[in-house]
């Protein structure tokens, strides 16, 4: 087994086990603590499929900012969850047929790596071969999130924006 | 949410912070030659100051970066992109086809990524600073 592979399985074998801690805790300060752990485990798996752009991103904002904004959110609305008095059958369906619903759509997916699947065949080859003579940056994930995609990132920093106006619009202080 | 907090943890944090805010602006300009960008920059820079605020209180955060311009900052970087797609169009290209704005494309391209991830930093870093600025607010 190589190392890679050690790696590989402790971090997935931690997400999943974190992932499970997460569902059965109460007390919303160890959940929130716990998810950014979640978000470092899961930052470090990107790094080990050579993703760092998104583990970049995923350490910054998943581990690092949302944490200390939702440990804000907590400062407002306290430490404890309300028990919910629902019965648990109808959660249980709801789940039960988005999981299997999920499995379904994922047996239609090309084996992981594969390089005939689809995402290698159209767009990445020229991403990859001619973006250095089109674009000229040596980053090719720059290059598609910057200029080939550049209207979907507006789209993204769009979205951002929107999260500030509603933040504001609900905790904010007007004429300040 | 800043109450009285003992001097090593201020002091060691006045020691970190100018170097993430370096930091910031490293991953900013150099994401055209290795992982980083617009949107870790302004992260990386809004931690720096939620930081600051949270060391040091909101009061003395504020002076520095006062929330009525962070809320402009919030709105001028998406500005800031979008307007870079309008003078694309104006100079007779795509919406946001940089090739058109210099007469080499591939200096034009290096020109429009360089703009348009610095209105990407800037919203993001003003967006969860504002957001931070209102829970904190909304706490007290």
């Amino acid at each position: 087994m190589g190392i890679e592979t050690i790696i590989n399985l402790s971090l997935l074998t931690l997400l999943a086990l974190s992932a499970i801690v997460l569902m059965r805790l109460q007390n919303l300060l160890a959940v929130v603590l716990l998810s950014g752990i979640y978000s470092l485990l899961s930052a470090g798996l990107f790094v080990s499929l050579d993703a760092v752009d998104v583990a970049f991103t995923e350490a910054a904002v998943g581990a690092g900012l949302t944490t200390i904004l939702l440990l804000g959110a907590i400062a407002i609305i306290g430490k404890e969850q309300t028990v919910s008095r629902h019965g648990k059958l109808l959660p249980l369906v709801v789940i039960a047929i988005t999981a299997s619903a999920l499995i379904y759509g994922t047996l239609d997916m090309p084996i992981f790596g594969d390089p005939t699947a689809p995402i290698h065949a159209y767009v990445a080859p020229r991403y990859l071969f001619q973006s250095g003579e089109e674009i000229g940056i040596p980053n090719v994930v720059t290059s598609v999130l910057a200029s080939y995609r550049g209207y979907d990132t507006l789209g993204e920093v769009a979205v951002v924006f929107t999260a500030a106006i509603g933040v504001l619009l609900l905790l904010g202080k007007p004429n300040k | 949410m800043s109450k009285k907090i003992s001097l090593i943890l201020r002091q060691t944090c006045n020691l970190i912070i100018p170097a993430v805010l370096l930091y910031a602006l490293y991953v900013q300009f150099h994401g055209d030659y290795g992982p980083g960008g617009g949107f870790q920059a302004g992260v990386i820079f809004a931690a720096a100051v939620i930081l600051y605020t949270l060391v040091h209180g909101r009061e003395k955060a504020q002076r520095i970066f006062p929330a009525s311009i962070i809320r402009i900052f919030v709105a001028l970087g998406l500005l800031l992109y979008a307007a870079v797609g309008v003078i694309t169009m104006v100079m007779g290209g795509n919406f946001l086809d940089y090739s058109v704005l210099l007469h080499a494309p591939q200096h034009a391209q290096h020109l429009g990524i360089f703009v348009i991830e610095l209105g990407v930093g800037v919203t993001v870093a003003a967006v969860m600073i504002i957001i931070f600025y209102a829970l904190d607010e909304y706490s007290d």
